[in-house]
């Protein structure tokens, strides 16, 4: 499984989580996440899923974007991710991942954003 | 059944710091006299001393040392100087370390060790540089002459976003995965609990005020003895780093902790007493 196949079960991952959907139950915004080349286009209401679609869409409007490398999302979500590997800050100082756009509601809900990329530490490593 | 009580004792300390009045609080515990070797703690930006209640409440480190930790003004239970309101708090690295050797002589504190985490450990490294005859030693967790900045501060203190929130959410991800979840959460709960612009103003000091690239060289570990100690997961101040600052060091000894983060001393208290025991026990001989 790649790691954009990974990401693709985030939808049954974070309802599994109900206090991460609590926290983010002030948060509705259209966010994009870049798994190496690949777009994963992510509605967000009230902390859940209302939207998530893979791949490129014409003319989508997003608020902001995190992108990062096959190789970052590969080490950042082992179970136990390596140091250097295991926030999504520590990706971006060492080059291999940037965010663009109006990172306002990124900020304003940081702890969500850190803890919905990491959900698929969860899943096995094997998968 | 008899009250279940932390050994440290809390007290406000009234002294002046450059000249203006302030009421510092502190928690101590340890030997007054008998030969407890004073031994003061600097917390981490934005944080304050409860960082080191494991340490306060160590019986093996308390039986040798008086360990005293404060929250730096405008920290913690330390109130800001009267007038606060009319300005923006910014750390510099003169008023940081006159904020120390403050607090050590309005205790009367004879030639005690210092240890400093982060900005704490940044400090001590600018204590080392410029006054190395007034301590026994100094140990300094978390710190480099300089590290490479990984965000903007300006997102710490606006009105669109919490700042206690934005503050911890940030450095969550410099604590270790390994450290317990209870360790951790209180970790980033003192970090919630920051006035505002105190963390954004802490960071003037690490960023922009107290580089000391090149100034480093001048530290004379024969004067006072100087230890570094980093977390393999700090990616704010890397061992990297810390390697590059002590190996312009001669005589600095050097460690890096695996399985540890940003904060040592309160994400972990169990591993970091690993590696810092050693270090005690050699400063007291």
């Amino acid at each position: 499984m790649t790691p954009a196949d990974r990401f693709a079960r985030l939808p049954e991952l974070l309802p599994t989580d109900a206090d991460l959907v609590r926290r983010g139950r002030w948060l509705s915004v259209a966010c994009r996440i870049d798994v190496g080349d690949e777009p994963f286009h992510l509605n967000v209401r009230e902390g859940l899923l209302a939207g998530f679609e893979r791949g490129n869409r014409l003319m989508r409007s997003t608020t902001f974007t995190f992108r990062a490398t096959v190789e970052a999302w590969t080490h950042h979500w082992k179970r136990v991710p390596e140091p250097g590997w295991h926030d999504l800050f520590a990706l971006t100082k060492r080059g291999a991942a940037s965010m663009e756009g109006d990172l306002r509601p990124f900020l304003q809900n940081l702890q969500y954003f850190k803890d919905l990329l990491a959900l698929p530490r969860r899943l096995p490593e094997s998968a | 059944m008899a009250p279940i009580l932390d050994p440290m004792v809390g007290r406000y300390l009234h002294l002046d710091i450059e000249g203006v009045a302030h009421r510092l609080y502190f928690e101590e515990a340890g030997p007054k006299s008998g030969g407890g070797i004073p031994l003061v703690c600097l917390h981490t930006a934005g944080a304050d001393s409860r960082q080191y209640r494991h340490l306060l409440a160590d019986p093996e480190i308390t039986s040798r040392f008086r360990v005293l930790a404060f929250d730096m003004p405008w920290h913690g239970k330390s109130t800001p100087p009267d007038g606060w309101q009319r300005g923006e708090y910014r750390l510099t690295t003169q008023s940081y370390t006159e904020t120390i050797r403050a607090f050590c002589q309005a205790m009367e504190l004879d030639r005690p060790v210092v240890m400093g985490c982060s900005i704490g450990g940044r400090i001590v490294l600018n204590l080392a540089i410029a006054h190395a005859k007034e301590f026994r030693a100094l140990i300094a967790l978390e710190a480099a002459d300089f590290q490479q900045p990984w965000y903007d501060t300006e997102w710490l203190y606006r009105p669109d976003v919490h700042g206690g929130e934005v503050c911890a959410a940030l450095v969550s991800g410099l604590i270790a995965p390994q450290s317990p979840p209870a360790h951790r959460h209180e970790t980033l709960w003192m970090y919630m609990q920051g006035g505002p612009g105190v963390f954004k103003g802490d960071l003037y000091f690490y960023r922009v005020d107290g580089d000391l690239r090149e100034k480093v060289k001048a530290i004379d570990t024969s004067a006072c003895p100087l230890y570094l100690l980093t977390g393999e997961y700090d990616f704010s101040c890397t061992p990297e780093d810390t390697l590059r600052t002590a190996s312009q060091i001669p005589g600095a000894r050097v460690q890096v902790m695996k399985e540890v983060g940003h904060f040592p001393m309160s994400e972990n208290p169990a591993k970091f007493r690993e590696y810092i025991l050693p270090v005690l026990a050699r400063i007291s001989g």
